[in-house]
């Protein structure tokens, strides 16, 4: 068995930076490097060298023995000061040890897994977790881990199988007492299941924005405030700002926690022809995006005409409120209607979020997109009648196998891969 | 045979057609003994038809023991097994009841329900291997000895009645298929006369009846422990457990065309012979009706095929295989299924050749050696089409398809089969190639009367044949050169058409399947220590014993997860091992 090692933190410079290395020589590589480890889970400071003696980093380090650490297996952790270049040396230092190798993605809870330190719903859950930005994903990761989504499926499977073995029944005991034709019952328990699952794969966006995040863009004709408000939301410089129509060309992004939410505010180019070819592709950027968007916020000044129309959540206000006579609408500037921007796009995306199903990966969409095509299917055909029961069955078996993915009977392979190529190495 | 005089059935019907193809002997003495053929389903696709047949009892017993005296190179010695000779774990041999003394390689054990087997009838209970035998009570404490787990069944069988005293004018009549339809690839048409069942039904007085004299029951009076079958209620079940309905369905079939006994199928019961003959007469068309004997329930012993491998050996022993009720299924077609299995795998192992396994992708036995072997039982095994997952390929037309060409293999097929066997083969290739080398236009496919989509596309032969309501006939009529194609040919191509967009589908199932069962656990694998895996699951996988990992995602209770471990924990393995 190899050893292997990784940084554990962020990469990136960072106030301390974690290199972990675990495996049968870690100890052995960890000596090399510190000239003698202090005793299991005590932490200690040494002066790392390398192999020529070169002087790299001081560190606390700190090492585990077998079954005794997050993998199983020895390990030592050495917390450095968090320069890419002082992690780039230890790093660099390690690879010469004896036995030892990077690690792959993910590899550290792989071994974790199959030394038997975590299970695979432990695991499941520290990717959720670790994935978790806002309050509101780290809900809907602990109801997706305590089976909503696995209760929801078994309720359909329940139904599904049923309709099943009423087929099976008059296939397989054809020369008995059993009823000849379930066609109607059939038809109920697949039509039901069905709808079920439209109405689930309609939820499937604002499941999805909770994981990934909302966007929402600033919209509105060049030179509103928009910069200003973006700014003013951020609490920083994130765009620039100036009195020259036309100063944002590209989109701007800022990630914020709304509600618990997670957002990214889009400020767009100013819509308006254009001859300049430049501001023009802003222009068009600044349309798309604000289309994708989940929530745009329109700047209008009066009599000001836009040729994309609000959608009815869409939340439209007065421009610069600072400079109208009747005082009315937001001002980025003064920052009057701040608060009220962000309650209402608070209430507006929560709106989105309360319909969100617990349909949350694209691989769950297309189990259940799958599942519909099989029913949409068997459908007709039970309605054919018992000659055709063997295909209707075929269709309502290929349906529950398609959901089963969702909770149960997964090709391992793939689960396994899916799972440990989710993980970020070091994790 | 002890039960119904009758081969085949829903799924039964297609392991006769695969021990056929294996050129096992069940498919042809059925066709020399069917006295009644029909292809239940008939109307339905192909993947749940199945073949079924009412046997003539004494030409099935005449033609088995002739196909088994002019079997090459096989002995038949008769005798009561009481023993066997150990060599450590090895099974070397048997030891009869007068002490002789059978030397073997490998010894398979079928002892059917004679295993400690009691029979009831009402109040009334005898040891008894079926009505007229002695039990298997010496075999059975050997068998204890070896501290497999053991546990009881039982069955039932109807009081047989004198065809004789029977009011036949007054019944309906089943007569068998105008177009019948026999088990073995060899035959065309069955060979002796056929013959029609009668239908009757039980009425509100015989039920009356039944449920006034439930406490005799052996099975209501508490004599019985073993689990029947759910499949195949006694009467007293129907008329307890189906309480509100007022009439059950009665097949009349005569045992033989030379036989007056008549098997009343449906009505199987441990009453007391008085009862049952009260309520057999309150059934219309059976009022003067004569027990030639009376029904009985019989209890006896299997082991749990948990036990075994995918081989019908007993782990942790050599040379040791089960087939049949000893293995907790039913008779007749899933014993013989058995038997080709643990008969293979025994003379295998005698001259040290690799095993033989089925896999739930190529044949219904390989779906019943993992089910018993991977679930173990809880009331007789029976076969049934929505065991498979892959009916649509697992069908009784292409059971010579799927399995003939292993049996060649192996060596187990006979050269006049081979020679069949081989020119339907090239004959359906070529039939296929004609059919693959046809590209028909939309407008041309219109014209033969089918919806296809406007996509310019054109679509072979094969590919049309799959198109609902599309014949072969109906393509030939259209394109000529297809006429020249054998009628036998052109149906089955038919069939194998049909479900070809399905079984495409399937191929990544199968090759999933292939890659799970390729992944074999080892004997000594340790479920108990791995971590992460609840306890309750660990017990189920302790005692299921998964040999591969395609049986252990089959475990009740196993979730992705667990799998997934158990997979890691299998790598890990491999690892230290090569490492």
């Amino acid at each position: 068995m190899d050893t292997i090692f990784a940084l554990a933190t962020a990469q990136g410079k960072s106030g301390v930076a974690v290199v972990r290395v675990s495996g049968p020589n870690a100890w052995d590589a960890g000596i090399a490097l510190t000239g003698g480890l202090p005793e299991p889970r005590r932490a200690s400071v040494r002066r790392l060298v390398d192999t020529d003696g070169g002087y790299l980093d001081e560190a606390l380090v700190l090492c585990f023995s077998k079954n005794h650490s997050f993998t199983g297996e020895k390990t030592v952790e050495f917390q450095l000061h968090g320069s890419i270049a002082v992690v780039r040396a230890v790093l660099s230092a390690l690879s010469v040890q004896p036995g030892l190798r990077p690690a792959m993605p993910g590899e550290f809870t792989r071994r974790a897994l199959e030394n038997g330190r975590l299970d695979l719903t432990q695991v499941e859950g520290l990717a959720d977790l670790i994935e978790a930005e806002t309050e509101s994903q780290r809900r809907q990761a602990l109801r997706v881990l305590s089976g909503d989504l696995g209760k929801r499926v078994n309720s359909w499977r329940r139904d599904l199988i049923r309709a099943a073995a009423l087929l099976e029944a008059v296939i397989d005991f054809a020369d008995e007492d059993v009823p000849v034709d379930v066609t109607p019952e059939v038809t109920d328990l697949v039509t039901g299941v069905r709808a079920e699952l439209v109405q689930e794969l309609r939820g499937f966006s604002g499941a999805e924005r909770i994981r990934t995040g909302f966007e929402v863009a600033i919209v509105g004709a060049p030179n509103v405030g928009k910069s200003t408000l973006l700014n003013a939301l951020a609490g920083r410089e994130a765009a620039i700002t100036s009195d020259v129509a036309g100063t944002t060309r590209d989109v701007i992004e800022v990630r914020m926690d709304i509600g618990g939410l997670a957002v990214t505010l889009l400020d767009t180019a100013g819509l308006r022809d254009t001859d300049d070819r430049v501001e023009a592709i802003g222009v068009a950027r600044a349309k798309d995006r604000a289309a994708a968007a989940d929530l745009r916020v329109f700047l209008m000044e009066d009599g000001s005409d836009l040729d994309i129309i609000p959608e009815p959540d869409d939340l439209v206000l007065h421009a610069k409120a600072d400079l109208r006579p009747d005082g009315r609408g937001i001002s980025g500037f003064t920052g009057q209607g701040l608060d009220a921007l962000i309650v209402a796009i608070e209430d507006r995306l929560s709106k989105k979020v309360a319909q969100a199903s617990l349909v949350t990966r694209e691989r769950h969409r297309l189990a259940l997109l799958e599942g519909i095509s099989s029913l949409d299917v068997a459908l007709p055909v039970v309605a054919q009648g018992v000659d055709s029961y063997d295909i209707a069955a075929e269709e309502i078996s290929i349906a529950i196998r398609r959901l089963s993915t969702l909770v149960g009977h997964v090709d391992v392979e793939n689960l396994l891969d899916e799972i440990f190529s989710s993980f970020c190495v070091g994790k | 045979m002890s039960c119904n005089p009758a081969i085949g059935g829903l799924g039964k019907g297609h392991l006769v057609r695969e021990i056929d193809a294996m050129d096992g002997v069940m498919g042809r003495v059925a066709d020399k003994a069917g006295i009644q053929f029909r292809l239940l389903n008939r109307r339905k696709g192909p993947a749940v038809q199945g073949p079924r047949a009412q046997a003539d009892r004494e030409i099935y017993r005449s033609e088995m023991l002739r196909e088994t005296i002019s079997a090459e190179n096989l002995e038949i010695l008769e005798g009561e097994v009481v023993d066997l000779i150990l060599e450590g774990d090895r099974v070397t041999g048997v030891v009869l009841a007068e002490g002789q003394r059978i030397s073997s390689k490998s010894v398979v054990l079928t002892t059917g329900t004679f295993l400690r087997g009691v029979i009831h009838i009402g109040d009334v209970s005898s040891p008894g291997g079926r009505m007229g035998d002695k039990p298997s009570v010496r075999l059975a404490e050997r068998i204890d000895s070896f501290e497999l787990p053991l546990g009881r069944l039982k069955t039932g069988t109807p009081p047989r009645l004198d065809g004789r005293t029977i009011d036949w004018d007054t019944l309906h009549s089943q007569p068998g298929d105008d177009d019948p339809v026999v088990f073995s690839f060899l035959n065309k048409l069955p060979f002796a006369r056929q013959i029609s069942c009668g239908i009757t039904h039980t009425n509100e007085a015989t039920h009356d009846i039944i449920r006034e004299n439930l406490s005799r029951s052996a099975m209501y009076g508490g004599q019985i422990s073993g689990v029947g079958p759910r499949y195949c209620p006694s009467i007293e079940d129907k008329v307890v457990r189906f309480a509100d309905k007022t009439s059950h369905q009665v097949f009349l079939e005569p045992e033989g065309l030379n036989d007056t006994t008549v098997y009343p199928n449906g009505i199987s019961t441990s009453l007391p012979i008085d009862i049952q003959e009260a309520y057999v007469r309150s059934i219309e068309g059976l009022s003067q009706v004569q027990i030639v004997q009376p029904g009985y329930a019989i209890e006896y012993d299997y082991v749990d095929p948990r036990s075994l491998d995918l081989r019908l050996a007993v782990k942790g022993m050599s040379g040791f295989f089960l087939a049949g009720q000893i293995n907790g299924t039913t008779g007749y077609e899933e014993a013989a299924a058995q038997g080709l299995v643990a008969g293979l795998n025994a003379a295998r192992h005698a001259v040290d050749q690799e095993p033989v396994h089925f896999s739930r992708s190529d044949s219904y036995i390989g779906v019943m050696i993992d089910d018993l072997t991977s679930r173990g039982v809880t009331e007789p095994y029976r076969m049934f089409t929505s065991r498979a997952e892959f009916r649509l390929s697992l069908r009784a037309d292409n059971a010579d398809q799927r399995l003939t060409g292993k049996g060649i293999a192996l060596g187990c097929v006979a050269e006049a089969r081979q020679r069949i066997f081989e020119d339907k083969m090239d004959r359906l290739a070529a039939g296929r190639s004609m059919l693959d080398s046809k590209g028909y236009s939309s407008s041309e496919i219109k014209q033969i009367g089918l919806m296809a989509s406007q996509d310019g596309a054109r679509r072979t032969g094969y590919q049309l044949l799959a198109f609902p309501d599309m014949s072969f006939s109906r393509l030939a009529a259209y394109d000529h050169d297809l006429a020249v194609i054998d009628d036998d040919i052109q149906a089955q191509l038919e069939r194998d058409a049909l479900y070809a967009n399905y079984i495409d589908r399937q191929q990544r199932d199968v090759a999933a399947l292939k890659k799970d069962e390729a992944l074999q656990i080892p004997e000594d694998f340790d479920f108990l220590r791995i971590e992460g895996l609840s306890n309750e699951l660990k017990m189920k996988l302790n005692t299921a014993r998964p040999v591969n990992l395609a049986q252990a995602s089959r475990v009740d209770g196993m979730t992705p997860a667990a799998l997934t471990l158990i997979l890691a924990k299998l790598r890990q393995a491999q690892r230290v091992k090569s490492a």
